[in-house]
């Protein structure tokens, strides 16, 4: 099986989208194309309203994604648990693909008996350490996130540096919304580590606006931005597309 | 957190594919990843863990499979007996049924019986981490709470193989005090020196069982807070090599800990035989003023005599 690259966006909130596309239907829209949406909600004071639990856990199921409510101090481990645990959710929705094409059979690795589960899972596992990944980060920085940025900061780094372990490239690049004069602003390019956005987090100036689904509209359109870039330079798109799982 | 499987004592778990059964005796514990029960299997007993993702209970014994093609005489974690599916009330339920491992928890054992028992149990450990990456893995997320201490002979075992990650990989689950990318010491890549580190700081959470934050971080803090404990202090030399990622391998780490263990006898015996020397030197010495202070009585003594009979002599 060929390596090839998984797409996720990472969306780090603490409360309600309050302009523009339904984030949910824009998650859907996401994974449409190929690219998973995974939602991490910062609580505030040890609550978070009813309404924007139920906004963070519709993002994730709609995007293909995981979702994960947490206080603020696990938020670095959490970052990059629901990161690697959405890895191995995209990879084995494609290995079970490979299966029915194997099989000629509407079966999933769970149907197998245990020990063909096994082998498979060592499939997954290598392939886990080897794929490419792209993450588009976007992180909320409405008033009420403005305490928790360092926080956010750190488990960015820490995120970084648990998949520099793995032998595949990492792709990162971090968006913020509410934007200055734009719904979303870029602060960071590309770039295959998040060491450099400790100068850039603190420039920031928070918005009142919460514009969650134009901000993962902009997303999106940053993996086609990459890819035209990238495709006048190799032709490929051997991305993963989870369809159905 | 995931809720934990509630199953009612004296439930017969059967398998789907191999057709055994085991009932349940009581829950053991549970955690991010599942829930442990103890289980009765044909009048033996045995751990039985059971999770609603089938990928956790598939991954870890995958791991715990390729530990047993290593572990002969001295098997670091719990051997494997069986995995199926449970089917009950509609639901499938992965499981697998492994070695039920009794005794205490590290810190219960060490609060029973005392941390003179440490260094011992750390050299059991090393052997086994030595062992493991010998045969190509990392044990990935080693702490206190996932290591018992077995009845007479005691001996140090681990459970929960979920962190367990091939050499070179990136590690698959942590806990941050023990993790040296966490404190800013190094990378999440698979590699015996990240074992070695963890096991440093399993030394270091036995001397400070509530843990402490990460301030500063780095290296500074951690080696303040050992020089900080007198009792701790004694390990310096070998927490430092084992966090600065000075040891390449567990054997080298044993060895140190060995040499620690025999010097702080040697030093032990060393000062308590001078004890005794010192003593006999002061127990001879009184000795030889008695016996001068005998002699001098008894030469007085014979002069006297001497002088009394020849005055004796001069009257008659
Ligand atoms: N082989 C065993 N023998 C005896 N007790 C066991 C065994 N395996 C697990 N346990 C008990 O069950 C508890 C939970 O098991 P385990 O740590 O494997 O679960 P987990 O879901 O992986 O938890 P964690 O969140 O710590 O990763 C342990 O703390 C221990 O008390």
């Amino acid at each position: 099986m060929k390596t090839g690259t998984v797409r996720q966006i990472l969306l780090i909130t603490d409360g309600c989208s309050n302009y523009g596309e339904d984030p949910q239907v824009v998650a859907a829209f996401a994974k449409e194309q190929g690219i998973t949406v995974n939602v991490i909600g910062v609580m505030q004071n040890d609550i978070i309203d009813e309404r924007a639990r139920d906004e963070i856990e519709g993002i994730a199921t709609q995007g293909g994604g995981i979702s994960q409510i947490v206080y603020t101090e696990v938020l670095s481990q959490t970052v990059q648990m629901v990161t690697r645990q959405a890895m191995t959710q995209t990879l084995q929705g494609i290995v079970n693909q490979e299966l029915k094409q194997i099989l000629n059979k509407d079966i999933t690795i769970e149907e197998l008996p245990p020990e063909q589960r096994g082998e498979i899972m060592e499939v997954v596992d290598e392939l886990n350490e080897t794929v490419d990944l792209e993450v588009v980060i976007l992180v909320d920085t409405s008033a009420s996130m403005t305490k928790k940025l360092p926080t956010v900061k750190e488990a960015l780094l820490d995120l970084s540096l648990s998949l520099s372990a793995r032998a595949g490239n990492n792709q990162f690049s971090l968006l913020v919304f509410p934007g200055k004069k734009k719904h979303v602003e870029k602060l960071l390019d590309w770039s295959p580590r998040l060491d450099t956005i400790p100068d850039v987090f603190a420039k920031l100036i928070p918005g009142g606006m919460t514009p969650t689904g134009p901000a993962l509209q902009e997303a999106i359109q940053y993996f086609h931005e990459k890819r035209s870039f990238f495709g006048l330079l190799k032709r490929s798109d051997d991305s993963y597309h989870e369809e159905s799982v | 957190m995931k809720n934990p499987f509630e199953i009612a004592t004296g439930t017969v778990v059967s398998g789907k594919w191999h057709k055994n059964s085991y009932r349940i005796i009581k829950r053991l514990g549970h955690g991010a990843n599942g829930t442990v029960f103890l289980a009765d299997s044909k009048g033996k007993k045995v751990a039985l863990k059971m999770s609603r993702e089938a990928r956790i209970i598939t991954s870890e014994t995958n791991v715990l499979k390729s530990f047993a093609k290593a572990q002969g005489k001295r098997p670091l974690g719990p051997s494997l007996f069986d995995v199926d599916d449970w089917e009950h009330q509609g639901q499938v339920i992965p499981f697998y049924v492994m070695e039920y491992i009794e005794g205490d928890t590290l810190f219960h054992f060490l609060e029973r019986r005392g941390r003179t028992w440490l260094p011992v149990l750390i050299l059991q450990l090393l052997e086994d981490l030595a062992a493991l990456h010998k045969m190509g893995w990392v044990f990935g997320d080693l702490k206190p709470e996932n290591m018992i201490v077995t009845p007479p002979p005691h001996r140090i075992r681990c459970i929960d193989v979920g962190g367990a990650t091939k050499i070179s990989r990136a590690i698959k689950e942590y806990t941050e005090f023990f993790d040296r990318g966490y404190w800013g010491l190094g990378t999440r890549k698979a590699e015996p020196s990240y074992d070695l580190f963890a096991v440093a700081m399993v030394i270091i959470n036995c001397y400070y069982p509530g843990r402490f934050q990460k301030k500063e971080g780095g290296l500074n803090q951690l080696n303040h807070m050992i020089r900080k404990h007198l009792e701790l202090k004694k390990y310096a030399e070998i927490l430092n090599k084992a966090i600065t990622g000075k040891y390449q391998r567990a054997t080298e780490m044993r060895h140190d800990v060995l040499l620690f263990i025999q010097n702080k006898a040697f030093l032990a015996n060393k000062s308590s035989y001078n004890r005794y020397q010192t003593q006999k030197k002061i127990r001879s010495k009184k000795r030889k003023q008695i016996w001068s202070v005998l002699e001098t009585i008894f030469i007085l003594t014979v002069i006297g005599f001497l002088y009394f009979a020849y005055f004796l002599e001069k009257m008659m």
